[in-house]
């Protein structure tokens, strides 16, 4: 492949972000605003290369080669420049901009900004290379290394014992998905004897002969996206996730790698859509996920929880809409979720900021005057999360559930109930947040956020806004249509949706506290104390067993083994009035001679 | 070149003891090995198949006894990772309190006796070498050591004194198994004459050198003497071990035993799957037991050495190619761990995990270079950890691979990948108690690694780097030579 303008382009958006970080980690961390402006300028200059790809008709670009052994393993370093490809570019260096400049005046006094910036950088990196690669192997690598940079950003306050134990426990669920990936990586390989997307899609057949091989292949490559999705039964890593600065939460764990599962379905979605069963397993945990996550989100006191079990939530859409075989409408609300999310969560980050790192939304109140702007953005982006016409998560939500209404009665019945728990927890959010009177001091005397960070909040909330229409959307990605236009779904979805708004409106006006309680749900289920209990008692316990059979068994055993099988020598030895190490030499010697004597004299 | 490149160690160890400025004539030759280690590199033709830099002094002709040295990829690469680990572990040595003469003669020797152990064509000094070098690393235990050092002593030359005997058996045995007139102690004439080697023959050496060879690569259940060792080593004497010289034991399964017993290795796979899953399965859950830094880093080197078997068992080109590459890259991963966990302990007096905490905060480039150490030990993209795993987990998950079932090789992948989960949950687990968290009152005044001490981290970190990105570089050096080892190519 010849390099020239057109075929390193794709690179340049891939390496600049690298280059940025390498720079920072390398030179620039003593200077924490040159760090800054080094990162902001690298994304800022990798959304103008996607755009200059996604005008392309033709867009090609360079292949390297990562391994290669002739006849036996070959990984290229490809790029896939198709549309799904350049679309989530444009999504991910778009949104990424914006919060790399939000995030100039949410992390302006940081100790750690340097380290901060070279971690969104290397993020950037790693999501880009998600995105491009075309292969298996390539992906996987990316993959891990966005897992990495989560780690560090979610760390980032690593002194605060709940952020480095997040960031832990997000990795390491992550492993655990990882683990699924690979094994389901290596079936497939093993069978087509290929890793590259393009070449295993002829050879589906192969995979196809055996269809226990192939579900489970699917379904092995389908627990890469349920951990890196956050859906059930990994979800539990994403809500302590919110341990990291806001804009992270915005850019990772809200608009781009928690999509990056759904991503990952699509792009492998000629060997997912092979199997039924497991088609049907990712449907159920998609809607199970949606519908779990949404009630959690109900009982919530933390602004930065509900949002991120509204994260959850809403990937659990867009995984169902990937069990029922349609990626365009899993993309579609990709696509427009990645706005009104990220900008919900900027919101938050202001707010949040504004009222010293405050996040108990009962502290709050009454923030619609203090912080106009804010709110004002706040409520566009939560009129297009409960999918309130015109706003775009009404056209993506409804893509949607009109696909499961025409699959699967059941698991529609589920995702209209989740629409209506949606609206009631949003609301409530909102109610309790922005109206009635402050209930603190922080919240009586907070002011609106600088422009570096409304400025985004603006830009967003006129995403969020047209984000659905089909004039815009198909500019960018296949908008799916109905086949015969359907009246039941939207309005059963409005009616969800203003029954859910209007409970809330009821319950919560003029509330100063919680008004109800349901444990069970405030204490989410107990997944964490479940997976505690069940670490407890199979790790740790076998760790613990082990190192004892390691200290008393097989260490003493083997002592004993030991002196006794060398109690001969050992008196030998003494005999000679040498001590160890001396002996050793004369063992040694003594080998030379055995060398000898058996090669020579016989 | 070659033969002042084996030299040079041996004859600055023989300066330093005579009286030269022990320091400076150790870094001085160090880093004139790597260099000539490099120099070798570059001008390596991969597209011969033998041996190159052949150098040889015939000692007797009618037993085919010389001293050869010579190299080919998979041995370049073995020196290259022993030059790189020696001038690190030199570089990080402070001062020494008593006889430092001797404590850097030491150090030279571990590295001398290494390299020409990887470098010799003659079964003699193949193993001569490696005593050569097991002797020092003793020494630097019990004399410089900290704990209990005279117990991990003992201990170690207890076991690696029985280790080597039942490897000098089995190489004793090696050379008689060939007919008379073909005897010879030449490595490439060994191989030439394999064909000759009877397979009951072929079994009980190779067991012989599986044995041997697995106790000085603490093979489970042969691995105890490991984690006390490396806990009461000096730091650079565990980088040295655990680096480079451990590497001995695997360098001479795929020196020795892969390609000259192949019905031996076929008929002990089953035995050798079980053990190599013992140091990944049991050891890892030992490893998460751990309560210190050094046991724990000592513990996962052994855990580790587990995946570099399971490349070797997979008797595929893919798999071993990737076992020589895993044993460049945890050379130079566990060389960085230990050189900071000395750094820590030299500080702090104390590697017990509980009582650390929040170190990052204080020492940020200790907890940069450790962070990177910790993930490139557990096998993330970008190290070139990463890239020899993932060639070991194609390689032995293709060995005997069907459609239709699950067979050992499958099963054993499936559990040696969940050691990767294992191995993040031991290292981000001591990560997080030692460098995040509240900082400890106890350690507001340490400071961190002086500009001096970042440059050899950080030239650990590079070469990881360096190759994570471009595998290929090693790739293609060591491909070759595993290319004669086996008729089949690894895809249909």
């Amino acid at each position: 492949m010849n390099f020239t303008i057109n075929t390193t382009l794709p690179w340049y958006v891939l390496l600049l972000p690298l280059a940025s970080a390498a720079l920072i980690t390398l030179f620039t961390r003593r200077w924490k605003t040159l760090s800054s402006f080094i990162s902001v300028a690298a994304v800022i200059a990798s959304f103008i290369c996607s755009w200059m790809i996604f005008r392309r008709t033709d867009p090609s670009a360079a292949e390297l080669s990562w391994i290669d052994i002739a006849g036996v393993f070959k990984v290229p370093l490809g790029l896939v420049l198709d549309n799904l490809s350049r679309t989530m570019l444009l999504i991910v260096s778009g949104v990424g901009a914006l919060i790399h400049i939000y995030s100039l005046g949410y992390m302006r006094d940081d100790d750690g900004k340097s380290r901060y910036f070279a971690a969104l950088s290397l993020f950037m990196f790693a999501m880009f290379g998600i995105v491009l690669a075309n292969n298996f192997v390539m992906l996987f690598i990316f993959w891990e290394l966005v897992g990495f940079t989560s780690y560090v950003l979610i760390g980032h306050w690593f002194t605060r014992a709940a952020a480095a134990d997040a960031a832990k426990k997000a990795f390491l669920t992550n492993r655990i998905g990882d683990f699924g990936f690979m094994l389901g990586i290596l079936m497939v390989w093993s069978a087509t004897g290929s890793i590259v997307f393009d070449d295993i899609a002829p050879k589906m057949s192969i995979l196809t002969s055996n269809s226990g091989y192939l579900t489970a292949t699917a379904l092995l490559i389908f627990c890469g996206a349920v951990g890196k999705s956050a859906q059930f039964p990994l979800h539990v890593w994403l809500p302590d996730a919110m341990e990291g600065p806001t804009p992270v939460s915005a850019l990772i764990h809200a608009a781009t790698m928690v999509a990056a599962g759904v991503y990952m379905l699509a792009r492998v979605g000629f060997l997912i859509q092979a199997s039924q069963t497991a088609l049907l397993v990712i449907a159920w945990i998609g809607v199970f996920t949606a519908i779990m996550a949404a009630l959690i989100a109900t009982q919530q006191s933390d602004i930065k929880r509900i949002l991120a079990y509204s994260t959850l939530s809403q990937l659990g859409y867009m995984i169902m809409a990937v069990g029922l075989s349609s990626n365009e409408a899993a993309m579609f609300h990709l696509f427009t979720h990645a706005f009104f999310k990220a900008l919900l969560f900027l919101g938050a980050g202001s707010v949040i900021l504004m009222l010293h790192h405050e996040q108990d939304i009962w502290k709050m109140g009454g923030l619609a005057k203090k912080l106009p702007i804010t709110f004002l953005t706040f409520a566009v982006g939560s009129l297009a999360l409960i999918g309130c016409p015109p706003f775009s998560g009404f056209f993506s939500k409804d893509a949607v559930l009109a696909l499961a209404f025409e699959h699967n009665m059941s698991i529609f019945a589920v995702a209209v109930f989740t629409a209506f728990l949606t609206a009631f927890y949003v609301m409530r959010l909102m109610v309790v947040v922005f109206f009635g009177k402050p209930r603190s001091d922080a919240a009586r005397s907070s002011d609106e956020s600088p422009f570096v960070m409304t400025g985004p909040l603006i830009v967003l909330a006129m995403l969020a806004f047209i984000g659905g229409f089909t004039f815009f959307a198909r500019n960018f990605l296949v908008v799916p249509h109905e086949k015969e236009m359907n009246m039941v779904v939207p309005a059963l979805a409005l009616f969800a949706m203003l029954a859910g708004s209007a409970l809330a409106i009821f319950v919560y006006r003029n509330r100063t506290a919680e008004a109800f309680h349901v444990d069970l749900v405030r204490r989410r289920f107990y997944f964490d104390e479940l997976y505690t209990w069940l670490i407890n008692a199979t790790q740790e316990f076998l760790a613990r067993l082990s190192a004892f059979i390691d200290r008393w068994i097989i260490d003493a055993g083997a002592i004993r083994g030991l002196s006794g099988g060398t109690w001969g020598i050992g008196a030998l030895l003494r005999l000679a009035q040498i001590g160890n190490l001396q002996a050793y030499s004369f063992l040694f010697g003594l080998g030379i001679v055995a060398v000898i004597y058996f090669a020579v004299l016989r | 070149m070659l033969l002042l490149l084996v030299l040079a160690p041996i004859f600055a160890a023989l300066a330093i003891i005579l009286g030269a400025p022990p320091r400076k004539t150790a870094l001085g030759a160090s880093i004139f090995s790597l260099f000539l280690a490099l120099l070798a590199l570059r001008q390596f033709e991969e597209s011969r198949r033998s041996f190159q830099y052949v150098i040889s002094f015939p000692i007797s002709t009618e037993w085919h006894f010389s001293f050869t040295l010579g190299l080919d990829g998979l041995s370049l690469v073995m020196v290259l990772l022993a030059t790189i680990v020696t001038v690190a572990a030199i570089w990080f040595t402070d001062k020494i309190d008593k006889h430092e003469h001797a404590f850097y003669a030491c150090l030279l020797l571990i590295s001398g006796g290494a390299i020409g152990a990887f470098a010799s064509l003659d079964l003699f000094f193949f193993y001569a070498f490696h005593e050569l070098a097991l002797i020092p690393t003793f020494l630097l235990i019990g004399i410089w050591g900290s704990g209990n050092r005279s117990a991990a002593a003992w201990k170690i030359t207890i076991y690696l004194a029985i280790g080597s005997f039942i490897l000098l058996l089995g190489l004793i045995l090696l050379y008689q198994s060939l007919p008379a007139p073909v005897r010879t102690f030449d490595l490439r004439a060994l191989k030439a004459a394999a064909g000759q080697i009877p397979p009951d023959a072929q079994r009980n050496i190779y067991l012989l050198l599986l044995i041997g060879f697995g106790i000085l690569i603490s093979l489970f259940p042969f691995h105890t003497w490991a984690p006390e060792a490396y806990a009461s080593a000096p730091a650079p004497a565990a980088m040295l071990h655990a680096g480079v010289l451990k590497k001995f034991g695997l360098y001479g399964l795929l020196r020795l035993a892969v390609p000259l017993l192949p019905a031996g290795a076929q008929y002990w796979s089953g035995l050798l799957i079980a053990l190599l899953l013992g140091n990944i399965i049991y050891i890892g859950l030992v490893t998460i037991a751990q309560k210190r830094l050094d046991w724990m880093l000592g513990y996962s080197s052994v855990m580790h050495m587990g995946y570099i078997f399971l490349g070797i068992a997979s008797a595929n080109a893919l798999g071993t190619i990737g076992a020589a590459t895993l044993m460049f890259a945890h050379g130079l991963s566990i060389a960085l761990l230990f050189a900071i966990a000395g750094e820590i302990r030299k500080r702090t007096g104390t590697l017990v995990l509980e009582d650390l905490g929040g170190l990052a905060k204080v020492m940020p480039f200790a907890g940069l270079a450790f962070g990177f150490g910790a993930f490139a030990a557990i096998g993330l993209p970008g190290f070139a950890n990463f890239a020899a795993e993932i060639m070991v987990f194609f390689g032995a998950f293709r060995n005997g691979w069907d459609i239709e079932h699950f067979h050992t090789f499958q099963i054993a992948t499936v559990l040696a990948l969940w050691g990767v989960v294992i191995s993040a949950v031991y290292m981000l687990r001591a990560y997080r108690s030692v460098f995040m968290g509240a900082p400890n009152e106890r350690w507001n005044q340490l400071v961190d690694l002086r500009i001096g001490l970042r440059l050899p981290a950080t030239m650990l970190i590079a070469v990881s780097l360096w190759f994570g990105f471009f595998p290929q570089q090693i790739v293609r050096v060591v491909a070759p030579a595993f290319r004669t080892y086996f008729k089949t190519a690894a895809l249909p």
